[in-house]
């Protein structure tokens, strides 16, 4: 039987490759340098399957399967980068720039925010869709961080990497579709919250909805490849 | 409990209800008792009591024609009267024995004609709160005759043989689904049922759930022998409080009876079953979203696979499934898979409930054959559009459902035909749309539904669905353009195919159908700035500009 | 060949897309081999010209005014380009979208003026409700996001517009750069 074999061979965008069972379709294509995109994805913390960025295709499947939780099977061909793909993206990236106040010139994270740069490779030059121009709040009562919802996109991976990595669950989402936002505890001020003020929330944030206060200007680069290594050395405690 | 004593239970009922001459059936359900009902079988009791006639009056679930309430059945001669209220129990009472009462008798003979019941087989027959009286009608004897005589792989085969498929809308095989976790492993399992009907214009869950819920309880007992279960979960939305009641009483009556609880029957099968309560979220119907909301976790639904019959509630493999599915077990138990698959079309077998609400003269709940003409449900047992209209449009399967044209009518109900006209079969809602209906307001109308209900967690059914109502928006009040139209379009391809759950991805069917069968529509509201069925309010010319 | 006539203007806008334009410097000489520029806040013409080849255009659609330019632009200009996020993509005057323009002035005019508190309301144009971009007023034929985009940007960008080579903007500029 297939399903016994640890190793597994299949096809990404025409190249062969060779997986271990039960990796998912991205682990597989980023350790061969296929570029899958992702938001949500962050190496280190759970996935989620919510930003739609990574749908890869399937051949013999005409459903798209999110790359971050679709597991590599034997033989399996996928393409990451069809037209079909790149349309999907565009669009998805278009409704998040269109879906809150994404000001990049006046953004602390103008230069390395990852939603601007995925738009510059996906060759976004205009957003299509109305703005929606939602009126959002900026909460800076936290001493050392704060948090604009205008740039949030809600990837959850501050609500992840709170629950997860510090294990204190001070982040999760509150409300329902379009109204969805970020909230610490339950909707308190991210001052008065439970935080334990790690800091690793705003590090994991792809945009420059959770910044740090200490910094000026676009300085803000965040550094979110700790993760891995702390759950490396945690497992290996 | 044995099957020998069922039947003793039964007989004794028969023979209890053999003292009276009369049986006077009062509808309950939400629709009649909401126009009376409840003061009417109060007039009834009281009246029976002062003629002196031996009649015995029962509070019975929904009868169907629910814009024909409150409904009276008169038994053993069926006679059913129609817009009943307190103050006509006298006549009723009197004409017992004699001719029925003409001013109230209705004549639904088409509507009942056409119908199939199966599910609904005893709904408007049995007092719901009675145990004793779904026994009476064969009940529990499919689970005991399961535990009893067949092992569960029988069972699974049995509904593989049948044909059945999900009732909730995605129509996916109940014998294949059944089979995958009665082989998972593991030795804790679960079965649970998903009752947060939440499809605006659509309660055939809810009915079943109020009219019949030992049935729903039966069902979930024979899934759990044949998976290999011990625990089951109802999950009812908090809207449904009388369902909720309902179904209350008969778990306690059922484990009162020893149906339910440990060692069922004097078997080593033991089962029992939890109700959990949804708080009015629409996604979660979608059945991961669904099990987080059953674990106490926020209802969002989570990539598939793993599917929940492998990692489900709490990462055990679960059983999930419909209401109506759960209804059809025992049924197909007692009678064969045979006989189930002898109903229906070729893909599709048995019957299906709907729920028939909109511009149509006999709303309320049928249930057809398989393979039925949408025509003749529309026509014959609907009774058509009233008031001298043209009907112009039926929608099918909830708010994320596409809506046929008159000249599709012709098609046979069946999942596949259905999607390939741009629908849905989903849970059973059937919304028929008549020449004043507007169609593109109609997909702003579901649009908007989709969108308040979107759970927010990807991002095309998130910002995707509120996209396509601010488009829709704009086309409605005469400012839309062709382009407009184009990104429309180009929205729903995205949504469709990039959403995560089957919210997402069902939810621009609306839009999607009415472009392809209605596009003139859109655009009479795009390049005349005119609504065809004159409802929207097209804003007057746009500011002209020097 | 005669030379293309290319149009500059500014909308809601900074200026600062026009300043980077200018920060082209001595290839500014260049492109006039190939470009008269016939409208632009920095040339005398009072009018926008009936005939104009290529209309780079700065700045969000704003104000009744701004609305009244645009369409007037794009009837009367064979290629337009958005130049910068503000006609890309609202950018900055789209910042007062989520309050609106009444909170917008009496915020500026009323409770920020120590003289003189009046919201102005002669001959200046009267706000819209909603700062958009110019696309969704007009086709627009070429978008140049950046804040503003860089001289080399517009240097590569106008070269290629005024000689047919290819562009492949996404290469060259992104929002916010």
């Amino acid at each position: 039987m297939s399903d016994a074999v640890e190793v597994k061979t299949l096809i990404i965008d025409e190249q062969e490759v060779s997986a271990r069972r039960g990796q998912t379709i991205l682990d597989v294509a980023r350790e061969n340098d296929i570029n899958i995109p992702t938001l949500c994805h962050l190496e280190g913390l759970s996935d989620v399957g919510a930003c739609r960025l990574c749908l890869v295709e399937i051949k013999g499947s005409n459903k798209l399967l999110p790359a971050c939780v679709a597991t590599v099977f034997e033989g399996m061909e996928v393409s990451t980068n069809t037209e079909r793909l790149q349309k999907h993206r565009r669009m998805i990236l278009e409704m998040l720039f269109a879906e809150r106040n994404h000001i990049c010139a006046v953004c602390v994270s103008n230069g390395h925010c990852e939603l601007q740069t995925m738009g510059q490779e996906q060759g976004l030059t205009h957003i299509r869709l109305p703005y929606r121009n939602p009126s959002l709040n900026v909460d800076a009562s936290h001493e050392r961080f704060t948090v604009d919802h205008n740039r949030c996109i809600l990837c959850t991976r501050c609500v992840r990497a709170c629950a997860e990595i510090e294990g204190a669950h001070v982040w999760d989402v509150m409300g329902r579709g379009i109204n969805s936002i970020v909230i610490t505890d339950l909707h308190e001020e991210w001052g008065s919250s439970t935080c334990t003020r790690c800091g690793k929330c705003v590090q994991v944030c792809p945009t420059g909805a959770l910044f740090d206060k200490s910094k000026v200007g676009t300085d803000h680069p965040k550094n979110p490849d700790f993760l891995p290594y702390l759950n490396l050395m945690r497992e290996a405690q | 409990m044995t099957i020998e004593e069922l039947e003793q239970i039964a007989e004794s009922v028969r023979l209890e209800n053999a003292k009276f001459d009369y049986e006077v059936n009062v509808c309950m359900d939400l629709a009649c008792a909401s126009q009376g009902a409840e003061k009417l079988r109060d007039a009834l009791v009281k009246a029976v009591e002062a003629s002196g006639k031996t009649v015995l009056v029962r509070r019975t679930g929904c009868m169907g024609p629910c814009s024909s309430g409150p409904l009276v059945r008169v038994d053993p001669e069926e006679t059913l009267y129609h817009h009943v209220n307190a103050d006509h129990a006298d006549a009723i009472v009197a004409s017992l024995g004699g001719d029925p009462v003409p001013t109230l008798q209705c004549d639904l003979n088409d509507h009942f004609d056409k119908q199939v019941r199966v599910v609904l087989e005893n709904a408007g027959h049995i007092d719901p709160e009675k145990i004793d009286d779904y026994i009476s009608c064969e009940g529990y004897k499919a689970l005991l005759t399961a535990l009893t005589e067949m092992t569960p792989n029988g069972v699974v085969h049995r509904i593989t043989e049948s044909g059945l498929r999900g009732r909730g809308g995605g129509g996916y095989p109940t014998g294949l689904k059944w089979g995958t976790v009665a082989k998972a492993g593991g030795d804790l399992k679960y079965v649970v049922c998903n009752g947060d009907e939440g499809d605006p214009g659509a309660f055939m869950d809810r009915s079943v759930m109020e009219g019949d819920p030992h049935r729903v309880i039966e069902g979930m007992a024979i899934a759990a022998y044949a998976v290999g279960a011990s625990k089951g979960f109802i999950y009812v939305r908090a809207e449904y409080p009388v369902a909720v009641a309902r179904l209350t009483t008969a778990l306690r009556e059922a484990r009162r009876r020893g149906l339910l609880g440990s060692n069922i029957c004097g078997t080593t099968f033991s089962f029992d079953v939890e109700i959990r309560l949804g708080a009015g979220a629409f996604v979660c119907g979608e059945e991961t979203a669904l099990l987080a909301s059953i674990e106490g976790r926020r209802g969002t639904p989570r990539p598939r696979p793993p599917y929940p019959a492998v990692s489900g509630l709490w990462g055990k493999p679960t059983l999930i499934n419909n209401v109506e599915t759960y209804a059809n077990i025992a049924p197909i138990v007692r009678n064969g898979g045979k006989w189930f698959a002898n109903m229906g079309s070729e893909r599709s077998k048995g019957t299906k409930v709907f729920a028939l609400t909109g511009k149509i003269t006999n709303t309320g709940l049928v249930e057809v054959p398989m393979g039925i003409k949408l025509r003749e449900i529309i026509e014959v047992i609907g009774g058509g559009v009233p008031d001298g209209h043209t009907f112009k449009a039926v929608q099918t399967g909830g708010p994320s459902g596409g809506c046929i044209p008159a000249e599709m009518l012709d098609i046979g109900v069946s999942y596949d035909a259905l999607l390939k006209v741009g629908s849905i079969m989903g849970s059973g809602g059937m919304i028929v749309m008549d020449d004043t209906s507007c169609m593109v307001n109609v997909a702003k109308f579901f649009i908007e539904f989709c969108m308040t209900e979107s759970c927010g967690k990807c991002i095309p059914c998130r910002a995707g669905t509120a996209q396509m109502h601010t488009l829709l928006s704009r086309i409605c009040d005469g400012s839309g353009t062709m382009d407009d139209l184009e990104l429309l379009e180009d929205l729903c391809s995205t949504v469709k195919e990039a959403s995560l759950c089957g919210l997402g991805q069902t939810a621009p069917n609306p839009v999607l159908s009415t472009l392809k069968y209605f596009r003139n529509e859109y655009i009479e509201h795009i390049a005349h700035k005119r609504c065809p069925a004159g409802v929207c309010n097209i804003k007057a010319a746009v500011e002209v500009l020097a | 060949m005669s030379k293309l006539k290319l149009a500059t203007v500014w909308l809601d806008g900074c200026s600062g897309c026009h300043m980077s334009f200018l920060d082209m410097d001595e290839r500014l000489l260049e492109l006039a081999e190939f470009v008269d520029v016939v409208y632009s806040p920095i040339v005398d013409t009072k009018v926008f010209p009936d005939e104009v080849d290529i209309a780079l255009v700065e700045g969000a659609v704003a104000s009744v005014d701004d609305e009244i330019k645009i369409k007037k632009i794009r009837a009367h200009s064979k290629m337009v380009v958005a130049m910068g996020d503000c006609a890309v993509a609202g950018n900055v005057p789209s910042m007062r979208n989520p309050f609106g323009p009444e909170a917008i002035l009496e915020r500026a005019y009323i409770e920020n003026a120590t003289l003189q508190q009046q919201i102005p309301c002669v001959v200046v144009p009267k706000l819209l409700k909603v700062v958009r971009p110019i696309h969704e007023f007009v086709k627009v034929d070429v978008f140049l996001p950046g804040c503003p985009p860089s001289a080399e940007t517009f240097h590569t960008a106008l070269t290629a517009l005024v000689t047919g080579g290819p562009l492949d903007i996404s290469a060259l500029t992104r929002f916010g750069a």
